[in-house]
């Protein structure tokens, strides 16, 4: 029972009615916030960029234009649907789908706040808290993969068919990057569990920013994690399965209507979903100061703060990711690759070796000053090994028969 | 660190803000902005076009289609022996080269600052002669497809003033044009003074208005 539904109190004293609806309830707040979330990005990400470009951005529907994404999507929801002849129709119809659901799945393990007193209960403020963690976020994102693929081969159509062959490459090759990336965080908590993990950085001061927090003593992690991130998530510079000016749409030029919009809908969730997920790993999720003139137990204290430090630190990860819409080009599909498979995955990889040792010794007792030097020296030894490996610039590469 | 210096280069934008809030706020136009046209009348109410043709035929792009009449003895249109029957233009030719508005010897066609119409079919696009002909009170009719604000009808003729009737572009000195139903005898715009009592007073017409250019700028160009 405990390894299936996690550590979260709630089903401690087994599972009764109560315990059922505050799931359900649970469940359609996540799905709700989830959606205004997108709204809400969608929204923040036009605005900041045409900050960055001099403009004004949305400002028509609504409050400086915070309802435009909701018109989009009004407008998408009563689109003509076509689909094109040579399309395969129940996967063409299917694929959105099977972007959007684990789109909305991966969110669940993602700790937005701490533990809360529910009708005479205790439970986390998440909707899952599972053993295997954050194999859960690995397990979505590489489902939704094939929501992009299966578009672009049901479309019938050359762009999108071109589109999703950059993706699965493109997506496959990142994942192993961003999946080692994940082991950097894991070396040091010793728990796949994302509640453990937060609670492993839980706030004791304005220290535990750099004491506690994983992103200072996994920060080559960090760094590859938040890169293979947004290619994991399609974003620019990273946008190549759908390069406007090479593919018209990539995956969805055939798409109308909503089920178009679904595909975006997921694609911005995914973004929500990897920032939130850098904030649990690396920047002790909704770990942050309590309001000191408050009882401890005061329900700001309990629901409102947890839940501010994670917005916090989540919007500040999602203003970078605009931040690096707006300034970096697209990438070239070699560059891409090159990227992915010639050093991030290397230095992913070294990175969780170097911790591994750190950490070992560490519990072992060993002396710091011999093991990190030479858990260095070593990655170092590898590092050169790989690189006289690398094919260089201009030399032919030795078929393989 | 040249290759994260683009990163500066956005962040450095935050808070500079270049376009405006159009259409509620527009930026000044250029002070001989060439928009839509006008067919202008003087300040008893009749009409300055007496049918010559000119502009038809002086039009690169062919867009006008101008048919004179006599005028009726006991309710004439225009001053003259003749008046503008038929006055079309098709703005979908249009290119607003204003060779139409120097062409004309009565000041009759000029151009206004009006430039948002988007007209849905084609009919809408030639303007007949009850669309461009300024109302009762000398202002441009505002047709449905077209967007634009109180005020910016004010200027209607700037371009015929800057030009005709000297054909110099920096014109100094006596004003040479005719009053218009509703604003009377204009004042000279940007690039131009008005007239001063102290200056003395040219005559725009010989040309002598020249200010020492040198070789250029001479009005009737007698090659």
């Amino acid at each position: 029972m405990i390894p299936l539904l996690g550590a979260d109190p709630l089903f401690r004293n087994g599972i009764d009615g109560t315990v059922v609806l505050i799931v359900i309830v649970k469940t359609i707040i996540v799905f709700t916030v989830l959606l205004v979330a997108v709204m809400f990005y969608v929204w923040f990400m036009r605005k900041v960029i045409a900050d960055m470009q001099n403009r004004i951005g949305p400002q028509r529907a609504g409050p400086f234009g915070v309802l435009q994404t909701l018109a989009d999507g009004i407008k998408l929801f009563f689109k003509e649907q076509s689909s094109p002849e040579c399309a395969d129709p129940p996967v063409f119809r299917l694929a959105p789908y099977l972007a959007i659901i684990p789109a909305f799945m991966a969110f669940a393990i993602v700790p937005i706040g701490g533990l809360v007193p529910v009708a005479g209960r205790e439970t986390y403020l998440q909707l899952a808290d599972p053993g295997i963690g954050v194999l859960w976020l690995l397990m979505m994102s590489g489902i939704g993969l094939y929501g992009v693929m299966l578009a672009g081969w049901a479309s019938g159509s050359k762009y999108p068919l071109l589109g999703s062959v950059r993706a699965s490459a493109q997506l496959l090759s990142y994942e192993a990057a961003l999946g080692l990336a994940v082991v950097g965080v894991l070396v040091h908590s010793g728990s796949l569990s994302t509640r453990t993990i937060v609670d492993q950085q839980a706030w004791t001061g304005l220290g535990s920013i750099v004491s506690q927090w994983y992103w200072l003593p996994a920060i080559g992690a960090f760094v590859i994690f938040c890169i293979s991130a947004i290619a994991e998530t399609n974003h620019p510079p990273f946008d190549l399965v759908e390069a406007e000016q090479e593919l018209v749409g990539g995956f969805h030029t055939e798409y109308t209507g909503i089920r178009f919009a679904i595909f975006f809908l997921a694609e911005f969730m995914n973004v929500i979903t990897m920032s939130a997920i850098a904030v649990t790993l690396f920047l002790g999720g909704p770990a942050g100061p309590a309001l000191g003139f408050l009882a401890a137990d005061s329900w700001v204290n309990v629901w409102v703060m947890p839940v501010f430090w994670f917005t916090v630190k989540l919007l500040v990860l999602l203003y970078a990711t605009v931040w690096i819409r707006a300034t970096l080009p697209r990438l070239r599909y070699d560059q891409l690759m090159a990227l992915g498979w010639k050093y991030l995955i290397e230095l992913a990889f070294l990175w969780a070796m170097v911790s591994g040792v750190v950490v070992v010794g560490a519990r072992e007792g060993w002396n710091r000053w011999v093991t990190v030097p030479a858990a260095v020296a070593g990655a170092g030894v590898v590092l050169a090994v790989l690189w006289a490996c690398l094919p260089r610039r201009g030399e032919p590469v030795e078929e393989i028969r | 660190m040249g290759r994260f210096s683009g990163f500066g280069i956005t962040i450095r934008q935050v808070g500079k803000v270049v376009t405006g809030n159009y259409p509620e706020e527009k930026r000044p136009k250029p002070a001989r902005f060439h928009g839509r046209h006008v067919l202008n009348r003087y300040e008893d109410g009749m009409e300055k076009c007496i049918g010559c043709e000119l502009c038809a035929g002086v039009c690169p792009a062919r867009c006008i289609y101008v048919r004179g009449a006599d005028n009726p003895a006991d309710a004439p249109v225009s001053p003259g022996e003749r008046y503008g029957f038929v006055y079309e233009i098709n703005y979908l030719r249009c290119i607003h080269c204003d060779l139409c508005v120097e062409a004309c010897p009565t000041e009759a066609i000029t151009e206004t600052k009006l430039f948002e119409f988007s007209f849905t079919n084609r009919s809408d696009a030639i303007y007949t002669k009850s669309e461009l002909l300024v109302d009762d009170a000398g202002r441009a009719r505002r047709q449905p497809w077209e967007l634009w604000l109180g005020g910016e009808d004010d200027e209607a003729s700037a371009w015929m003033r800057a030009t005709a009737p000297s054909g110099q572009a920096a014109f100094e000195g006596r004003v040479g044009w005719s009053g218009e139903l509703g604003f009377g005898v204009r004042a000279p715009e940007q690039g131009q003074t008005a007239p001063s009592p102290l200056a003395p007073e040219v005559d725009p017409a010989d040309g002598s208005g020249d200010h020492g250019h040198g070789d250029h700028g001479h009005g009737s160009g007698g090659h």
